[in-house]
């Protein structure tokens, strides 16, 4: 279980994330889902490591975040991994030995299944190859978390598919992974459970196949209803 | 890639297509289905999705699991008849609810019927 109490971080006085509140369970696959600029990235780099909340705490397992337990956390987020001189393999080997619960035999079950040779070099790749590049290294972490920030932007229908099936495929049930995307329609058919962003304000939704049978309605319209104004 | 309809839970959707391919008879009793895994990636949904496909096929009594094998389809006589019945009730349920919508009392939608059949009436009989 990862507990994410109170989180909140300021940029220059404007708040980026007030107060965020999530309890993220073992074996789920959870969205956060809203508009860009509404504070999802800023919450996963708070979880990776990248940035330090002004206030609020994460746990795992009911022990603090500390940099020992970073280490239960896989994630790629702005800054991406992309030796462009290298290929996949080479990419990856270096990958391992930043990682010890990287697991090359998962990574390479995954690029199969998007017909990615592990001999290709990185500079390459399309931008869709490398985010599927990208996922499946993120994904091959035997990690207690893991993060995907927008995993299905700025690449086309066919590479969001393959996307959606990578994740799909590549989710282990032990661990939690969480995905933001402002693309709501797209990533719905994977997800347990839901929370809402909008302006830095996260709000938990729920189950989704229980949204899906009570309100009869998609998250997108659900999304709509809930920030009516 | 596989289009849900919004507004109904996925793992009921996917019930009925499994449903579906043993009424078609493209699963026949005594066949092993996908695994979770196989399924999950097929429609690109959650692999707890597909685990909730597969206990409400096994709760509606269509399937069996043996531990460590996997889930096959039941191999019982009368079981698609079953499926058939239950199928063709829901599609003449839908129909005499938009027939009302219309206004069609049961004695012009009856003779609609007729009318349709003798048209088609080769092809169908």
């Amino acid at each position: 279980m990862i507990d994410i109490q109170g989180l909140s971080k300021s940029y220059q006085r404007k708040p980026a994330l007030k107060n965020a509140v999530m309890k993220l369970e073992q074996g789920k696959i959870v969205g956060l889902l809203g508009p860009n600029g509404s504070g999802k990235t800023t919450l996963l780099r708070i979880l990776v490591s990248e940035l330090r909340a002004d206030s609020g705490s994460v746990s795992i397992d009911g022990a603090k975040l500390s940099p020992a337990l970073k280490a239960h956390i896989s994630g790629l987020t702005t800054s991406d991994f992309m030796p462009e001189g290298m290929t996949i393999q080479e990419a990856a080997n270096t990958y391992e030995s930043f990682f010890k619960d990287f697991e090359m035999e998962r990574f390479h079950q995954l690029l199969k299944e998007v017909s990615l040779s592990p001999d290709l070099k990185i500079s390459s790749l399309s931008k869709g190859m490398k985010s599927q590049f990208a996922l499946a290294l993120t994904i091959s972490r035997k990690a207690k978390l893991i993060v995907l920030d927008e995993p299905l932007d700025g690449v086309d229908p066919v590479a969001r598919e393959d996307i959606l099936r990578l994740i799909a495929a590549g989710f282990s049930p032990d661990s939690t992974l969480l995905v933001t995307s402002h693309l709501i329609n797209e990533l719905e058919r994977l997800l347990d459970e839901v929370y809402f962003i909008q302006e830095g304000e996260i709000r938990y939704i729920g189950d989704v196949e229980a949204i899906r049978a009570e309100k009869q309605m998609s998250l997108d319209e659900l999304y709509r209803e809930v920030y009516r104004r | 890639m596989y289009k849900f309809v919004n507004g109904i839970p996925i793992y009921l959707q996917i019930v009925k297509e499994i449903k579906g391919a043993m009424i078609s008879g493209k699963l026949k009793g005594g066949d092993r289905l996908p695994s979770v895994r196989e399924i999950a990636e097929q429609y690109q949904v959650n692999p707890n999705t597909v685990q909730r496909v597969f206990m409400e096929l096994d709760k509606q009594g269509l399937t069996y699991s043996e531990r460590g094998i996997g889930t096959f389809v039941k191999d019982e006589p009368g079981l698609l008849e079953v499926l058939k019945n239950e199928e063709a009730a829901r599609v003449v349920g839908s129909f005499i609810v938009e027939m009302q919508k219309l206004g069609y009392s049961k004695k012009d939608m009856l003779s609609l019927l007729n009318s349709a059949w003798q048209k088609e009436g080769e092809q169908h009989d």
